[in-house]
């Protein structure tokens, strides 16, 4: 059974992603400098298709800056970011640009517009349709609150107009950051399924978090790499 | 192609509300060309001498008040990361440019005729002063959006932007303000349009690579 009631077998859909799909993530000896300090060193996992990764650590271990180095937004002091298609090595700028979502703590929402605009223009952004913003609505329930200024919603509201965005525009590699922290219980159950949904459709998943994910996923630890 | 055409609507409705948008730049600009007659004392025939210079430099200072935020709020909103994962930097930057000029500087090119003819200037000088003013505010908002740009992360950001930005809006307020002035004494006008031309044609051109640049080192 499908937990959102929408014809997910359709969003996951293998061939929509096209050529530009990521079918595997790899990462070597990977080290991120902040300013004076060092975050981490010789950090190494992959991930691919169909998997996900809970990527743990204590605050400030460097969760936030490993997933903007993947997706490109820091550079790395050493290592590399690899990511790899059906035939060998991708463009890195193709893959960031049209494979990956990348949801963290700042999400850029602006106060004064309308949760509508915002979904709108993000979902569009991302490559979404008009299809996919009504499957998101109705996904995480939205349609109450489109109308209202971003800046009355709650933490929570405001996270599930965030996450509608993955069903929105789909891509295969989620990188999450605390994607459930300010949810409900029963929103969470429902995001774990969506979450379940997407690596059984053979997508990926990093997702930087403090409590166990709802689904199975292997663990890679900062604190185990911090130089 | 459609995400584009998404960030210039989401571009522009933000332009409409940066620090008050439209309405305060003009109103500054107004009140501005209310307080110059004050200042320069009662005989109007010695600002009219100076009307499309004085009204130039009033226009470029207007000019500057919302470029700080062009940049700045999706800096610290995380939206400019995500930005920067959909398209290219340079176009994203030259779309908010684009956008910051129908909100702001053509609102306050519709103005500068209106201004120049209050300090004294001509009427028939209008056509002419509207065209510069309207060419110039391209300038404007590219070379400001320059400015903004370098001035992520840092303290009183709109400072910076005044102090590094004001000297770049030398040349178009030379030439504008200059071609208006040939025009008011019969000479010939077009050299100095040509000028302001060439130079918001640069500006348009090549600050976008420096807005991405600067853009990516403060996310970096």
């Amino acid at each position: 059974m499908r937990p959102f009631g929408f014809a997910g077998a359709q969003a996951w859909d293998w061939p929509r992603w096209d050529r530009r799909m990521i079918s595997r993530l790899a990462l070597d000896d990977l080290a991120l400098i902040r300013g004076e300090r060092r975050l981490f060193a010789g950090l190494t996992f992959s991930v691919g298709r169909g998997e996900a990764i809970a990527l743990t650590g204590a605050n400030g271990a460097g969760k936030t800056s490993l997933l903007r180095a993947i997706a490109g937004l820091l550079k790395p002091a050493t290592g590399t970011v690899v990511f790899e298609g059906e035939n060998g090595a991708l463009d890195p700028d193709d893959a960031r640009g049209q494979g990956l979502h990348l949801l963290g703590h700042h999400d850029g929402l602006k106060p004064a517009r309308t949760a509508r605009e915002e979904l709108d223009f993000w979902s569009r952004w991302m490559g979404g349709d008009d299809d996919g913003v009504a499957k998101a609505i109705e996904a995480f329930e939205l349609s109450a609150l489109l109308p209202l200024d971003v800046r009355r919603l709650s933490a929570g509201q405001r996270r599930r107009l965030v996450l509608a965005r993955l069903v929105a525009a789909p891509r295969p590699l989620w990188l999450l950051d605390e994607p459930m922290a300010p949810l409900d219980a029963a929103r969470r159950a429902r995001f774990g399924a969506l979450m379940a949904d997407h690596i059984a459709g053979g997508g990926l998943i990093v997702a930087a978090v403090h409590d166990p994910l709802p689904l199975p996923a292997r663990t890679v630890s900062l604190d185990e790499v911090t130089a | 192609m459609s995400a584009l055409r998404a960030l210039f609507r989401r571009e522009l409705s933000l332009a409409w509300g940066r620090g008050g948008g439209p309405l305060f730049a003009c109103a500054f600009y107004g009140g501005f060309a209310t307080l110059l007659p004050l200042a320069s004392g009662p005989e109007p025939q010695r600002l009219a001498t100076v009307a499309p210079g004085a009204a130039f430099a009033a226009l470029a200072l207007s000019s500057l008040l919302s470029l700080e935020r062009l940049f700045e709020r999706d800096f610290e909103d995380g939206a400019l990361d995500l930005l920067a994962l959909g398209a290219p930097l340079e176009a994203t930057s030259a779309i908010k440019c684009l956008t910051q000029w129908i909100a702001t500087g053509a609102p306050l090119a519709l103005l500068a005729p209106v201004v120049a003819i209050a300090l004294g200037a001509e009427p028939r000088l209008a056509g002419l002063t509207f065209l510069t003013a309207l060419a110039a505010g391209i300038g404007f908002a590219f070379v400001g959006g320059v400015g903004a740009s370098l001035a992520l992360g840092a303290k009183r950001g709109g400072v910076l932007v005044a102090v590094i930005v004001l000297p770049l809006f030398v040349p178009p307020v030379i030439f504008g303000a200059g071609a208006v002035d040939a025009l008011a004494g019969g000479l010939d006008w077009k050299p100095g349009l040509f000028l302001l031309l060439a130079y918001v044609l640069a500006a348009a051109g090549l600050s976008p690579f420096a807005m991405a640049a600067a853009c990516r080192n403060a996310m970096g």
